[in-house]
This record gives structure tokens, sequence and C-alpha cells, in this order.
């Protein structure tokens, strides 16, 4: 099984091919076997993986011979850890998009295969080329997913998201052919000869700009975030699942891989200024929940906020917050999918999302209101919870950078609280109304996605050592790279 | 040669088809015929021979052009089913003069002498303003002929008058000798005023060929009147060509004054590339768009003329390539929506995702190509001549085309968003299976070309 990251690679593409060929709504079960098939692919890979060796279950294949770029996938602990994140949210959007019934669903899950097949392949990628590559075959089902089965003014929205997503995408590609060309010989694209270049600074600097406008519309920090309560308020749920879940990771990756060791002196120049556009950005996205009506916008917007404490301990290169970044991208996907599923399950019941039309629900939901609040608890960083984990490493790697930040990066637990509460108590609590009324609890297939995704919120947070184990040997060697 | 001499006998037998009034015959013949001509043409390959006292060379380079132009010919024939069925009295004379016009594209790639260079261009052009007119009954296609016929034979005047300058200045006609005169003889052949006239005299008549802004003008009314069939061979074979020309005009002959021509040049190429990427948005017809992205290909093929270094011949070969196979697919599915549904806008396009899938996956696949978009031939050709260019150290130009692409999006998504992503206008198409099979085919060469580069990349 050494080949085990192209198994996992191709499975999904050729589970998608099969699902074409399908009609009617067999197509969800197989999608959903499917992506079963590929966890438990995942969790093979996890109990193999031996956490001190550098890249493991490599595949290396020459791919443009005379352009010596290669078909290297691999992982690390950070693959591994993102990898599994990916195949372990497949199955449960898969399986909460059931009680729906979208037209064609032979396309709408082969495209969610698809993108799996683009995600995980960045995830492993150990080629700029090959990550380029498998970064736009992600997008492309995404767009197709939330351009045809989303909201009413779907097509002039996923089409910004798509052309603001491709624009950052295209600089990331020069920098990419630019650093190409540096490398001593007959050039290569791999990722061990970008990690030795000697660039000088000025080179860096810009060089720099280009990767980040990329990793930073995905992620999305502020000001380059227009396109994400849009995107997420107008796709339908499975789709604002995938993006929040899981692509908005691939920003925050490709930061970690594929920026911060390859230009450390152009990080240098601007951490600075990263770190306070993420502070601002965790500010003002919480700000702006805090006004939302729309259920699916306050969480959109509370996903800025907690994208920004990421970045900015990503961005502060201290063990801590490194580490904190890695494990919060975990607990951030569990989280935010998990919610985004709970208002999917609202609006089906109501039709609809605006806080002030609901109400009282409560009374009549003991289950729903139970996972409702442990996941909203992860979200606001409760002890015990996955979000307390993360966030408490991001919020002192960030007070080692510079006190000052750190304190107002750490308004984002009390906004936090303050929104999320503020919801739950206008939908969950008062009075009933002829909308809620009627609400029935959870059904089994309900729970079933629910109960996984609570479990995580509860296994990172009283055992974090399980995942942070995984990839802290490999979040001390890029750390070598990037201070060396 | 032996395509030349194939496309020529065959272009001749096929004239005798013609008399027979029946249709039935002629598409089916053509398609034969071209595939023996390419397959003929593989024989030539690691095989350089030269002809009629050196002014024709075949060699590796022009068998790969010749290869691309013929294989986009093969790709178009099977959209004019439609003529054949319809009893087009003329069917046969048309394909003949498509083969000729062959003739002239490969002359355009073999050239070792530029008065072969001029009679090529000749030959495909004189055919193209035949073809442009072709739909007689048609106002927009008789404007369409005139137009293509009077602003074409102007450029061929400033073409032959350029040639007759560089002739004037190094005293011969063959490109190799152009050089060392121009290269090694006196040292000021190089500045000297005639020789710099004539350059730029050429560069204009080829630009003229090639659509490139400032001398674009004729492109967006002539596409838009010519038969789609032919807009279809138009828009790839004779850029195809031009580039494969202008490209060995270049560097066998003008490597050295690389310093002279490149302002111009790269001056042209920004507007080349702003003009047909801002114009093509613009557009509510789907037709004109095309025109306008063809004129935007242009200019990301200049980019690699002007990077000029040893991965430019494979970046120009490459990107003509996926250029052409895309571009053929997304006049083909034109066509069969255009004529069925009478309308060339992206309105006829609505729906089209539900209603025939096929054709919406093709179309959609040509326009990630032609838009750049990884998994398709049309990515790496971009690559590919954003590397050459980077090697060269013109980042800044990288940036405006880069931006440009980005506008490029814009345009070709709005056809997809139209396929799947609004109501049908319509009923299902009927398509022919010979066109269904060729759009499969492009499909597949595109993914091929997308994901396995390697096999097409390197082979000059």
């Amino acid at each position: 099984m050494s080949n085990l990251t192209l198994y996992l690679l191709l499975w999904p593409t050729i589970a998608g091919i099969l699902i074409l060929f399908l009609k009617g709504q067999s197509a969800k079960r197989t999608a959903f076997g499917a992506a079963l098939i590929e966890f438990f692919m995942a969790i093979l890979a996890m109990i193999q993986y031996e956490p001190n060796a550098y890249r493991q279950f490599t595949f290396d294949h020459t791919w443009i011979e005379n352009f010596g770029i290669n078909f290297s996938i691999g992982m690390d602990g950070i693959s591994l850890l993102l990898v599994f994140l990916t195949t372990f949210l497949v199955p449960l959007i898969i399986l909460s998009s059931f009680p729906h019934s979208y037209k064609n669903p032979n396309v709408f899950y082969a495209l969610i295969l698809f993108m799996q097949t683009g995600l995980i392949g960045v995830f492993t990628s150990f080629d700029a080329f090959l990550f380029y590559f498998f970064w736009e075959v992600a997008l492309i089902p995404i767009y197709f997913i939330a351009g045809i089965w989303g909201g009413e003014r779907r097509i002039l929205i996923t089409f910004k998201f798509f052309l603001y997503t491709i624009i950052g995408s295209l600089f990331m590609l020069v920098g990419f052919v630019y650093l190409y060309f540096q490398t001593p010989g007959t050039h290569t694209s791999d990722i061990n000869a970008f990690y030795q270049l000697n660039l000088s600074a000025t080179d860096q600097s810009w060089i720099f700009w280009f990767l980040f406008i990329a990793f930073a519309i995905k992620m999305p920090v502020f000001p380059f975030h227009t396109w994400q309560p849009d995107t997420y308020t107008e796709s339908p749920t499975q789709a604002t699942m995938l993006l929040s879940g899981i692509m908005l990771k691939m920003g925050i990756y490709g930061v970690i891989r594929w920026l911060l060791p390859v230009v450390p002196k152009g990080v240098s120049q601007w951490d600075t200024l990263v770190v306070v556009l993420a502070i601002i950005g965790i500010v003002y996205g919480a700000i702006i929940a805090i006004r939302q009506s729309d259920l699916k916008r306050l969480v959109a917007f509370s996903s800025i906020s907690h994208v920004g404490l990421i970045a900015a301990g990503i961005f502060t290169l201290t063990e801590h917050g490194m580490q904190g970044g890695i494990i919060q991208m975990l607990s951030h996907g569990i989280n935010v999918v998990g919610l985004f599923f709970i208002i999917d399950i609202i609006y089906r019941r109501t039709h609809t999302r605006e806080i002030a039309n609901l109400g009282g629900i409560t009374q009549t939901t003991p289950a729903l209101s139970i996972f409702f609040l442990i996941l909203l608890l992860g979200t606001v960083a409760l002890p015990l919870t996955n979000g307390f984990v993360g966030e408490f490493l991001l919020l002192s790697g960030v007070y080692q950078y510079n006190n000052w930040m750190g304190a107002i990066a750490g308004l984002t637990i009390i906004l936090g609280a303050v929104y999320m509460l503020r919801m739950f108590q206008g939908v969950m609590f008062g009075e009933q109304n002829n909308v809620t009324a009627t609400f029935h609890d959870l059904t089994r297939l309900e729970k079933a996605v629910l109960i996984p995704l609570v479990i995580m919120v509860f296994w990172i947070g009283l055992h974090p050592n399980t995942f942070m184990s995984l990839t802290e040997p490999t979040v001390g060697h890029l750390l070598g790279i990037i201070n060396r | 040669m032996n395509s030349i001499i194939l496309l020529t006998t065959f272009g001749i037998l096929n004239l005798f088809v013609g008399f027979r009034k029946s249709n039935k015959l002629v598409l089916p013949l053509v398609f034969l015929f071209l595939v023996v001509v390419l397959l003929a043409n593989f024989y030539d390959w690691n095989n350089t021979q030269t002809y009629f006292e050196q002014m024709l060379t075949v060699d590796n380079f022009a068998v790969a052009f010749t290869a691309v132009v013929v294989l986009t010919t093969i790709l178009v024939v099977p959209f004019a089913k439609r003529y054949a069925d319809e009893q087009n009295e003329s069917l046969a004379e048309f394909f003949s003069i498509l083969l000729f016009s062959l003739v002239g594209a490969i002359m355009m790639v073999a050239y070792e002498n530029l008065i072969m260079l001029f009679v090529g261009i000749e030959i495909l052009s004189i055919s193209m303003y035949v073809l442009a007119g072709s739909d007689k009954k048609n106002l927009k296609s008789n404007e369409a002929g005139l137009k293509y016929f009077l602003m074409g034979s102007f450029a061929s005047g400033i073409l032959l008058f350029g040639i007759v300058l560089i002739y004037g200045a190094t005293g011969t006609f063959a490109i190799a000798e152009i050089n060392s005169v121009a290269t090694t003889g006196s040292a000021d052949a190089l500045t000297s005023p005639l020789l710099a006239m004539g350059l730029l005299f050429t560069l204009i008549g080829i630009s003229f060929k090639l659509s490139a802004a400032p001398f674009h003008f004729w492109t967006p009314d002539v596409y838009e009147g010519t038969p789609t069939l032919f807009t279809a061979f138009m828009s790839t074979v004779v850029k195809t060509a031009g580039f494969g020309g202008f490209y060995k005009l270049m560097s066998v002959s003008f490597a050295g004054a690389y310093d002279i021509w490149f302002p111009t040049l790269v001056a042209m190429t920004v507007i080349t590339l702003a003009i047909g990427n801002i114009g093509a948005v613009a557009q509510n017809s789907f037709k004109r768009m095309m025109a306008y992205s063809s004129i935007s290909h242009a200019g990301y093929l200049m980019i690699a003329l002007l990077s000029f270094n040893d991965r430019s011949e494979n970046a120009i070969f490459f990107y003509s390539l996926a250029y052409s196979v895309a571009t053929v697919a997304a006049f083909g599915i034109l066509k069969i929506v255009s004529d069925q549904r009478d309308d060339i806008s992206y309105n006829a396009f609505n729906g089209l995702g539900r209603t025939n899938p096929l054709l919406a996956a093709v179309m959609t696949i040509s326009m990630c190509s032609l838009a750049g978009i990884p998994l398709t031939g049309g990515f790496f050709g971009k690559l590919f001549i954003f590397s050459a260019a980077l090697e060269q150290n013109i980042l800044w130009l990288i940036i405006v085309a880069i931006i440009m692409s980005m506008v490029g999006i814009y345009y070709y998504f709005r056809v997809v968003i139209a396929m799947y992503m609004r109501e049908p206008s319509g009923d299902r198409l009927k398509v022919d299976s010979s066109a269904s099979f060729a759009l499969i085919f492009i499909a597949v060469l595109t993914l091929i070309l997308g994901i396995f580069p390697g096999l097409f990349s390197d082979i000059l």
C-alpha cells in the first residue's frame, strides 16, 4: 500500500466517472459509499503513518519530461491531517444532502467527487505545477455545483467567485514560473528545489505578493473576502460546506507549504502587514456577523473572523501559531460544516433563514438543541471542545509576536460568543410562532451526520494529541526551513 | 512535399466528383483524402529535403505545422454534413478550394525563399476570399468576401513591397542568405533604412493575415459574414500557418535584427491583446466574440515570438495545436446551434447543458482550453508561452497577458453560463453522428493535451 496517496487521488475520480452513468437517485448512495471507502483509505494511511519520517506514501513519475515537471505526490503530517479532514467531511456532506432531491443527481455527486480529487491533489502535491493543476481542478466542479444548483442570484455571484479565485491563481502561476526559472541547472518545479532557492530580498518581496494574493482570496483574508458571504449564501448548502469546510483550507495550506518556506525573506518584509490585515478581518468579520439577520450570512462572516485568526497565527511564524493554525483548520472545518448543516435543517423545515422569523425551536427538539449547542460551543472555543485547543495556541502565538495584537485578536472570543449566542437565542429560545410550531426533531439520517461531527468536537477538545503529534515533526521541519 | 503533391492531386480529383451533381460522395472522399495526406506527411518526419532550387524545405518544423493544419481541416469536415444534405450545388468546388488552400498553408511553413512565402500566402488568401463570400444569397457573406478581398489584396501589396525592399537591401530572396548578409555582410546592413522599411512592411503584411492589431479591423465583420464552417478554417489554419511562417522568417532571417523589430512587435502585441480581449467583452454575438478572441490569441502567440529563444518554437506549435482544436469545436457547435436556432448570440446556447449534454460538455472543455484553465491543452499552451517569455525576462508583458487572460475568462464563460445555468430556449438539437464523433475526438484530444502535454511539447 505504499502508493496510498495515488489510490486516494484516483478513487474519487473513478467513482465520479462511474456515477455519471447512473440514473436517478441511486447516485447519492453510490457516492456516499465511494466517499466512505475513501475515508477508510485515509484512516489506513493515518495508522501506517510514521510521524518522524518526513514524506511518505510517495509516488513520483515524470510528467512533462523536458520541463522537469514531475507528478510527485506524498504525505507528511500536515498533508495527512488535511486529507483526513477532506475524507472525513465529504461522506458527511454527501449524507447531509440525502433529504434534498437535486435535479441531475448523477452530475451533482460526480462533481463533488471530482472536487475531492482536486482537494486531495492540492494537499498531497509536492511539485509546484502539479499543485497549481489540482488547485484549479478543485475550483471548476465547485463553480458548477454552486452555479447550477444555487439560489436565485447564483449566476452572477458564483461567477464573481470564479473570477476572483482565477485571478489569484494566475498570479500564483506567474510566481511559480518565475521560481521555476530560478532553479539551478535544468529547471525543476520540485518543492525541495523551491525551498533551496536563495533569492534576493527584492525578488522574494514581489513573489510573496503574487503567491499571497492567490491564497488570501481563497481563505479569504480581509480585504480579499468580498466574494465570500454572497457565495456562501447563494450556493446550495452542500457547496457551502465544501467551500467553508475544506476549500478555504487550501489557502491556509498553501501559505504553510508554498509561501512561508519558499520566500522567507519576503515574508519577513510583509508579515506585520498581513497579521494586521488578519486581525482587522477578525474584528470586522465578527462585528458584521453580529449585525446579520440571515443565518447563512452570519456563519459566513463568522468564518471570516475565524480564518483571520488562523492567518494571523500562522504568520507569526511561531511553533504555537503554526500548530494552532493547523489544528484549528481541522476544528473549523468540523464546526462550520456542522453549523451549516443545522442551518440547512432549519431552512428545510421552515423555509426561512431569517433569525427574526424563527424562535422557540428548543421546545420541540431536544436532540437538535443539544447538537447545535455543542457545535456552537466548539465554535466559540469553550474549553474541552475542539475550538479551544486551536484558538488557545493561536492566541498565544499572536501574543508572543506582539502583545497588543494578541489583545485585539483576543476580542474574537468575546465577539464570537456575542454573535453565536445571539443567534442561538433568536433561533432556539423565545416564543414559538406559526413557522416553528410544527418543527420536528432530528431524523435518524440527520443524527448520523451530526454524531460523527460531535464526536470529533470532543475528541479534538479532550485529546488533541492524536492529531497534533502527527503534525508536530512536520511543523518543526518547516519552521527549520523558514528560519534558516 | 508528399502533402503538397497529394493535396493538389486530390483537389483536382475532387472537382471531378463535383460533376456527378450528387453530394453524397464529397465529404467522405475529402475526409479520406485528408487522412491520407496527414499520414503521408509523417513520412517526411526526420527526413529533411529541399526542393525547387532550395526554395522549399520540408523539415520537421514544416511537417509538424502541416500536421496541425491538416488535422484541423479534418476536424472541420464532419460539420459540413448539413451542406451535403441540403444539396449545396457547389460543395465539391468549396472543398477543392479548401484542399488547394492547404497547399498555400504548407508553403507558408516550408518556404526558404520570400517569393515562396508570398506565393503561399496568396494561394491561401485567394481561397479564403472565395470561401468568405461563398454563401451567395446572404448579403453579409457577400460583404465579408468583398471586404476580405479588398483589404487582403491591399495587405498583399504591402507585403510584396516589403519583400522587394528587403531584396533591395540584401540582394537576395533566400531567407538564409538574408540572414548572412544582414548580420555578417556589411556592418550597416542591419541598420540600413531599406532593410528596416522592408522588415516593417513585411511585418504589416503578415500581421494582417494573422489579424494582429492594428491590422485587425476586417476580422469581426469577415468572421461574422463568412459561413461558420469556413470561419472555423479561417481562424485556425490561416493563423497557424501564418505564425509558423512568421516565426521562420524572424528566426532565420532577422534573428540578428532582434533589437530592431522587438519594440515594434512588443507594442503590437500589447494592443493586440488589449483590443482582442476587451473587444470580445463588448460583443453580444458569440461569433463576433470568437473573432475578437482570435485576435487575442494572435497576441498570445506573438509573445512566444517575442521571447525568441529555444522554447518559442515548441510553444508556438503547442499553442497553435491546442487553439486550433478548441476553436474548431467552438465554431462547429456554433454551426449546429445557429443552423437550428437561427441565432448566433449567446442566447442561442441557453440550456444546452440540459438538451444536448454532449455539445455542452465539449463546448465547456473548448472554452476552458481557450481561457487557459488546467486539464485542457490551452493551459499548457499558455504556460509554455509564459515560460518562454519569462526566460527572456519580459515579465511585464506576461503581467499584461495575464490581466488579459482574466478578461478572457469573463467572455468565454458567458457561453458556459448560458449552457448550464439558463433555461433552454428550444428543443433538443439534432446532431449527426459524424459531428458527434468529431466533437468527442476534439474533447479527448484537448484533455490529452492538458493532462499529458509531454507527448507534444518537445517534438521540434
